[in-house]
């Protein structure tokens, strides 16, 4: 169990790699598919890559012998410029947090380059990282049953937008018109994991 | 080309085919028919490929006419079948003449029907799926009264006959999950020796289990991961779900234990209320699915 990876069990055809954080599972699941690995999903997570519909767990874990942190350049994914109008209802309880005010939220944000870690929760819904610890905000005690479509979010030290409307407990800072999900395009999610991304400030529309 | 008229959808009919596979990394559920070995065995004796679209239908009350005749093969859950009123029997491929009507009754056990038709339903696929998925609504929308479900052309001759699956559901066998260790002692063990009762909220998404709750070692909520058909996960309260075809790709709770693919069937056929045991596979390795 030493090395990069940390090998767990997943039932009958499955196998979850841990690694040590985001850019990390990021990096292994884009070596895996680069490999050309046979296997029906590759899944990072937060921390994991999951690797699901596997023939052969140990000849899958030999061909990723040789990822090491790194060997997969963090900033090679496509870069998605995402424009965002930032007056959403959380924006002034965000700053107070930070010690700062809402054009200082807005500084910091859109300075940031984050990047895709992965998706869930919703198809096409991207958990951004980039953001330092320091800036992480806790989720909202009692989550608003209805988060309208193109709402730009933080929720600890992530960043999300909602691709479509559904209830959601993060804080919403923003909103943008970016199609996020559209299963008829040839890539269906704009911020697959390992896209890079940037929150340009727009005034509205 | 012929179409279906739905007169009534019961409960809830969807498409489904064998699911929405690739996908995951973008949040995509898997979707596809529940009840896999019916599903096949519907499309096969119709003369479909595994691979067409059919129709499954939730504690019955389906009731639909063709324009053209075609024919059709009702599995699964065992339920009474009438073509213009006359009895026609499950599993085995029946004619449905232009504008005959086909009913299903209430199903006398299980959950799940499934309704294939020689061509398929050939609704638009959907990120190569014609599957519903009821937790992102991708797919085509749920089954409506009055809905009109286009017909796919016939590749093959119906099966007039078939060998059936195994009948006689047993329980649910266990392999190791990857948070086993969040569980005080041996989680195998200890689900195999609880008895769970099945939960009124399971649905497509989850199989929810009632019983003795299983202590947590580790309360707090893990950094979200990908999860696999048929995981087994323990949210806080100590009630494990296990994971069915609409399960979210992502998760936070620990996934303590993976059900066997070869038993998947037996979850979307059980009923509320209806007992769940679990059982330890013996040395823990794969078994092949029936």
């Amino acid at each position: 169990m030493s090395g990069p990876v940390r090998w767990l069990s997943y039932g009958a055809t499955a196998v979850l790699a841990e690694v040590a954080g985001p850019d990390q599972a990021q990096s292994l699941a884009a070596y895996a598919r680069q490999a050309g690995l046979t296997a029906l999903e590759i899944v990072p997570g937060a921390t994991t890559v999951l690797f699901d519909g596997v023939a052969d767990a140990g000849a899958l874990q030999r061909a990723l012998d040789g990822w090491r942190p790194g060997v997969v350049a963090d900033h090679e994914g496509p870069l998605v410029e995402v424009p965002v109008v930032f007056d959403g209802p959380d924006l002034a309880p965000v700053a107070e947090r930070w010690d700062t005010d809402e054009a200082g939220v807005v500084e910091r944000l859109t300075g940031t380059e984050l990047v895709s870690a992965f998706c869930g929760f919703a198809p096409g819904f991207a958990y951004l990282a980039g953001l330092p610890a320091e800036l992480a905000v806790p989720r909202l005690a009692t989550p608003r049953p209805r988060v309208p479509a193109g709402s730009v979010a933080m929720a600890d030290t992530w960043c999300g937008i909602y691709p479509s409307a559904s209830p959601g407990g993060w804080r919403l800072v923003g909103r943008t018109d970016a199609a996020l999900w559209d299963p008829d395009r040839t890539d269906p999610a704009l911020l697959a994991p390992g896209t890079r991304v940037r929150l340009r400030p727009v005034s509205g529309w | 080309m012929s179409v279906l008229h739905v007169h009534r959808a019961g409960p809830l009919t969807t498409v489904q085919d064998l699911g929405r596979v690739g996908w995951a990394h973008l949040g995509v559920p898997r979707a596809g028919a529940l009840d896999g070995p019916a599903a096949a065995l519907a499309q096969r004796l119709v003369g479909n490929p595994p691979d067409a679209a059919l129709l499954e239908v939730t504690w019955g009350g389906l009731e639909v006419t063709s324009s053209h005749a075609v024919w059709v093969a009702v599995t699964g859950a065992p339920v009474p079948v009438e073509v213009d009123g006359r009895a026609v029997g499950h599993d085995r491929v029946v004619r449905l003449p232009a504008g005959g009507r086909l009913r299903l009754g209430t199903p006398e056990r299980g959950v799940r029907s499934y309704v294939a038709v020689a061509g398929g339903i050939d609704v638009t696929p959907v990120l190569g799926s014609r599957s519903t998925d009821t937790l992102a609504w991708l797919g085509p929308p749920r089954v409506a009264d009055g809905a009109l479900l286009p017909v796919g052309l016939p590749t093959g001759p119906p099966a007039p006959v078939d060998v059936l699956r195994p009948p006689a559901p047993g329980p649910l066998r266990l392999h190791p999950g990857p948070r086993a260790d969040r569980v005080e002692g041996d989680v195998l063990v200890r689900l195999a020796a609880t008895s769970y009762v099945v939960g009124e909220a399971s649905n497509r998404v989850g199989l929810r289990l009632d019983g003795d709750p299983l202590p947590l070692s580790v309360r707090d909520e893990l950094p979200s991961e990908g999860a696999v058909l048929g995981a087994v996960q323990v949210p806080p309260d100590g009630r494990p779900v296990v994971f069915l075809a609409d399960h979210p790709p992502t998760g936070g709770y620990p996934v303590v234990a993976v059900v066997d693919p070869g038993d998947l069937w037996c979850c979307a056929q059980l009923r509320p209320g209806e007992p769940v045991r679990f059982a330890l596979t013996p040395g823990g390795g794969g078994r092949t699915p029936r």
